[in-house]
Order: structure tokens, then C-alpha cells, then sequence
């Protein structure tokens, strides 16, 4: 899995082609193929997620967040596969600026929470740096526990808003 | 919008002709944790010269309702009065009191002329059959009338306990709607009662944990108006508020005023590491103050300004620990089994109160400055953040329910632990920020 995101990232950084059909990746239907000569092809909708210039790609192909172990900010070995994506799709697509979210779930008192949640958002970030993203291009904000996804008390929900979300700003399709 | 009231002694009235024998001091030991509330009475402040019947009987509610919901009193009920007071300059019947079983009696007298009010009270030890203390009067205007009724109850309570009083007091809190992953705050102020309670803020940001400052005329709060965490102070008065610059970093939060007013000691996110710094509000120049790699914040002064109290997880988890206000070195205070924060430091000067995290519950609790005689004072899902009565013996504090529907209340608890009940607000509240008593 991991594999096939990199070498269909690589393709479409190489060839800036709209792609004919996202195959497992965009929701378009289809057999899967990708054919990175198909330049000039326009049955893509431009700003779908099957295109990969878009947030929508970003969010839902490359994945915008990375979640962590509680009262951790270290990144596990998911997130920073997560990261390395995000890193060559910012590399990818220099139009775009940055800015990482960082949030704690409920386990814990206002003001730590938002400094743990920074100290997450910091991590992403410096990952990213280490991977050639500009720290220029990226800023850092904590939510604490103020903007929970996932609204049960139970650890199900808890993993799901221990999180960084890198959210995207600028770009020529939004 | 800030009613002045003035206050004037009035001679003791004549003793009663017929004195009862002793049944013992009219007095509360608080700390003693008082089991047996002491039964007093106030019948409706009499309505002289102008005033109403209707306004009598609100003055005596009010000072009521002070007494009787700090758990230390028990009011006795007019329907059960022999005698009623409908003079306030007549001789005081107290066999009709004592018979039932009246120890304190509160009587008032209410005068109204144009938008001047005047209220006069005296306290009366029954079983001693003389007045305690002189009896007071105070002038303002008709819109203060709360705030004396407030102000007869604070005499009562203090005469009674030895304590100041603190029910001529406000709250400010953040006032909160909606479910946890659409949560709508905005800051709102009220009597630390509930009544005339005023929004400050919209919803159309996320605001946080407002603090008064030392005369309750400003408030700091954290806003994310820009997208980002940043400090604002917002004068109560006017509702103008403006943003606390601090140059470097983009996110900054918990702030708190110095007891004198004219710092702000508050945490600053710079990269991975959360600091404690300090600001001068005229000058707008910071001082950082720590700069462990650890987390550090939730700073409280101490009330002579010298030390700050604070949270940290240099030891591995929150912990708290107390520096000196410049900075510097720093001791740590907590040494239970769990996670301690949100430190505040009692008026007084002799407790902290803080957040506690074990075993999967929250509680707030206490313990002297130098760390011993820790006690928890309440046990829920999620308790958090106290703020401490202007007298340092009553918490204010939020307590968030379970699951998804989960909403936020204020709560009020003394410091033995008694009188746990919840502060009734319009919408949800959280974040609770006790003013000073006010003059």
C-alpha cells in the first residue's frame, strides 16, 4: 500500500498530468490503471480528489493527519509515512503554505492540553523540515482539547483526536 | 456601570429589658467543618419612605439565599415566626425568636427616593438578647440594590464566622452551547450568585479561561480571533478589549494578573517547548521566565506578588512547583500518585488549589504551599480549573459530564469539602474567574 501511494505520487509529480482515473485512490470507477502519458486528458473535474493538485487529493490520498499515543507527541511509524507523503506532495505542489494543527483529547487539564497539542503540531513540522519541506512555508497552532472529532469519552475516540492535521492554504484550485 | 455604595454605622439599639440566659457565642468555626447550619431568620426589610413592600422582601431573599447556600446557615421560614419586625426602630421580642429556635435575626429597612436607595440592617444574637456588632446603612442608587443586600449578608457572615464575607462578588466564565465537537464560547460576567449576568464576547471565536484583575476591572483572557492563541485584556466596564503583543512565538495563552495589577504572568509556545513569562502591561516588555525543554504553564501569583506558582512536566508528568515571581529556581510542591494542574493560589496566601488527574478521574483539591496536608475536595468524570472566593473558603470550579452529549457546569464546594452544588448559568459554563470582594 504504502509502496503504490509513493510510485503514483512520483508519476504525478513527474508527468503533471491529470490523471484519467484515480483507481483506488480518487473514488472515480474504473480498472486501476494509471497512465502517466495521458496528458492533456480532460475527463478529470479539476479541484476532485482524483486530482492530485488539490486538497481534496491531499486529505484523502496522501492523508493530512498523524495521531499519537496518549500524553505523547513523539510520531509513531505511521505518522511520519504519513509525513514523508505529505513532504513530497509539498514539495510537489510549492503553491501551497501550511499550517499543522495540534490536538489532545479530554484526558487532561486546558492549559497542558495546549501545549501538548503544540509540542505535537511541533513534531509534524520539524519532520517535515527534515524531510526539505521550507519551514517557511508551514506554521504551527494548538487546539489543546477545544476541537474534538470524535465526540465519545472512550479510548476509540481519544486515538482519534490525539492528532496533528496539516491543513492547506493557498493553491491555484483551492 | 460601577455602583458606589457607601456605608455609615448606625448606633446600637437599646438591650432588650429582658436579657435570656447565655446559650453559647453566636459563631461559626468554618474549619471545624461545621455539621449543625445555625438557624436565623430575616423577615422582610421593612419599606420605608418610597420604597416598596415588594423591594423589603427581595433585600431580605437575597441576603437569605447568601446565608443559608454557603451550608452554614438554615433560614427559618416566616410562616413559622411568632412576632414579625414591621418596625425597624422597635424593641426586638426575643423569647418570640428563641422560641423558634431563631439564634441569629437579621431585620432591614429599605428607603427609596427618586434613584437613591437606602439600607439600613441590624444583627441580634437572640440567646444573648443584644444586637452583634453595629447595625449598618448603605447609600447608592437603585440599580445597587443586589449588591446591598450582598453586602448586609457579608456583614452577618463575618460577624458570625470571624471571616470576610464574599458575596459582593462576580464571576466571569466562559459560557458555552452546543455539543463537544461544535462547542460554542463566548465570555460572560455575573454575580457569583447567577444574577445580572452580561456576555462580553460573541461566539465567533474560541475564548478561554478569563481571569479578573485584582479590583475586577479588567479581564484576561485567551482568544483565537486570529487564528492563533494570543492573550487580550478586556475592561468590563466598556467591553473594549485589546491584544497583549508578545513578539516572538504565535501562540500564547493562561494568562494572569499580578496582584498589583500591572503584570501579566502568562505561557508562550515557542517551537516544541511551552515557557512561563511575564509582561508589563504599560510597557508591553516580557521576561521569560523558565526555559526548561519541559511543558511549563499555568501560572498563579501568590497574593503578595512574590512567587508564582505553576505546572510542569519536567519530572516526567504535571507536576507543580513554586519560583520565585522573577524567575529562577523552582521547587516542587506535589508529590501524590497522579498529574497536578491548573495551580491557583488561595488569597489568603496559605493553599493552592489545583486540578488532580488519578486513576482516571479528576479532582480539585488543596494543599499548603509547601506541599503537605493535601486534600481532595470532589471526585467526577472531569473536574477543572477552581478559582478561589474573595475570603479563600469557597472553590468555584467546571465539571464536564461523560460521552457524547457531555456539557460543562459551574460548581461551587467550600473548603472542607461541604456544600458541593452546582452555579445555575443560562447556557453551560466552564472556566469560572471570582472577582475580589467589591467596595
Amino acid at each position: 500500500m504504502k509502496l503504490t501511494i509513493k510510485v503514483i505520487l512520483m508519476m504525478g509529480a513527474l508527468s503533471m498530468a491529470a490523471c484519467t482515473n484515480a483507481g483506488k485512490l480518487g473514488g472515480g470507477a474504473g480498472d486501476g490503471a494509471f497512465d502517466p502519458n495521458a496528458a492533456g486528458n480532460s475527463s478529470v473535474i479539476a479541484g476532485s480528489a482524483s486530482d492530485p493538485a488539490t486538497t481534496a487529493y491531499f486529505q484523502q490520498a496522501v492523508g493530512d493527519r498523524v495521531t499519537f499515543e496518549v500524553d505523547q507527541s513523539l510520531l509513531t511509524a505511521v505518522g511520519r509515512a504519513t509525513l514523508d507523503g505529505q513532504a513530497i506532495w509539498l514539495l510537489a505542489n510549492a503553491d501551497y503554505t501550511a499550517i499543522i494543527e495540534g490536538h489532545a483529547d479530554e484526558q487532561g487539564t486546558r492549559e497542558y492540553n495546549i501545549a501538548l497539542g503544540n509540542r505535537r503540531a511541533d513534531a509534524a513540522r520539524s519532520y517535515l523540515v527534515s524531510k526539505g519541506v521550507p519551514s517557511s512555508r508551514m506554521q504551527i497552532v494548538s487546539y489543546g482539547k477545544e476541537r474534538p472529532i470524535e465526540i465519545c469519552s472512550e479510548e476509540a475516540c481519544y486515538a482519534k483526536n490525539r492528532r496533528a492535521v496539516t491543513v492547506l492554504a493557498g493553491g491555484l484550485t483551492g | 456601570m460601577m455602583v458606589r455604595i457607601f456605608i455609615s454605622l448606625m448606633a446600637l439599639v437599646m438591650t432588650a429589658t429582658l436579657s435570656l440566659a447565655q446559650q453559647g457565642p453566636l459563631r461559626i468555626e468554618i474549619t471545624e467543618g461545621v455539621i449543625e447550619p445555625l438557624p436565623f431568620a430575616t423577615p422582610n426589610f421593612v419599606a420605608e419612605n418610597g420604597s416598596s413592600v415588594e423591594m423589603g422582601a427581595q433585600l431580605a431573599r437575597v441576603v437569605a439565599a447568601d446565608l443559608q447556600n454557603t451550608g452554614l446557615f438554615r433560614e427559618i421560614p416566616a410562616t413559622a415566626y411568632i412576632s414579625n419586625v414591621t418596625d425597624f426602630g422597635s424593641v426586638i421580642q426575643y423569647p418570640d425568636w428563641k422560641a423558634i429556635n431563631a439564634q441569629a435575626l437579621v431585620t432591614g429597612a429599605v428607603n427609596v427616593s427618586g434613584n437613591n436607595l437606602t439600607v439600613k440592617f441590624r444583627l441580634y444574637d437572640i440567646f444573648s438578647g443584644a444586637e452583634l456588632g453595629n447595625g449598618l446603612q448603605f447609600q447608592g442608587t437603585t440599580e445597587g440594590w443586589r449588591r446591598m443586600a450582598h453586602k448586609v449578608a457579608d456583614a452577618v457572615y463575618s460577624r458570625v464566622t470571624g471571616e470576610a464575607g464574599y458575596f459582593d462578588s462576580r464571576v466571569v466564565f466562559v459560557s458555552e452551547t452546543g455539543p463537544k465537537d461544535k462547542r460554542q464560547k463566548r465570555l460572560a460576567v455575573m454575580d457569583y450568585d447567577g444574577a445580572g449576568l452580561k456576555y462580553l464576547t460573541d461566539s465567533r471565536s474560541l475564548v478561554l479561561a478569563p481571569r479578573f484583575s485584582p479590583t475586577g476591572d479588567r479581564v484576561l483572557y485567551t482568544s483565537y480571533e486570529t487564528g492563533f492563541p494570543r492573550i487580550y485584556v478586556l475592561d468590563v466596564g466598556s467591553v473594549q478589549r485589546r491584544v497583549l503583543e508578545s513578539g516572538e512565538g504565535s501562540i500564547s495563552f493562561a494568562p494572569r494578573f499580578s496582584p498589583n495589577g500591572q503584570t501579566v504572568v502568562y505561557s508562550q509556545a515557542t517551537g516544541s517547548n511551552t515557557d512561563i513569562y511575564t509582561m508589563d502591561i504599560a510597557s508591553g516588555r516580557s521576561t521569560r521566565l523558565t526555559s526548561a525543554p519541559s511543558i511549563e504553564t499555568a501560572p498563579s501569583y501568590s497574593p503578595d506578588g512574590n512567587s508564582i506558582v505553576f505546572e510542569s512536566d519536567r519530572s516526567g508528568a504535571q507536576q507543580l512547583y513554586i519560583m520565585s515571581a522573577n524567575g529562577g529556581e523552582a521547587k516542587r510542591i506535589s508529590f501524590g500518585q497522579g498529574r497536578y494542574g491548573t495551580p491557583v493560589w488561595s488569597p489568603r496566601g496559605d493553599l493552592v488549589a489545583f486540578t488532580k488527574q488519578s486513576k482516571g478521574r479528576f479532582h480539585i483539591g488543596v494543599m499548603r504551599v509547601d506541599g503537605s496536608e493535601e486534600r481532595l475536595l470532589t471526585a467526577s468524570f472531569l473536574d477543572e480549573g477552581p478559582t478561589w472566593s474573595p475570603n479563600g473558603r469557597v472553590i468555584m470550579f467546571h465539571r464536564e459530564t461523560q460521552g457524547a452529549d457531555g456539557r460543562s457546569t459551574l460548581y461551587s464546594v467550600d473548603i472542607t469539602g461541604r456544600n458541593l452544588r452546582p452555579v445555575r448559568t443560562p447556557e453551560g459554563g466552564s472556566d469560572p474567574s471570582w472577582s475580589p470582594l467589591q467596595k
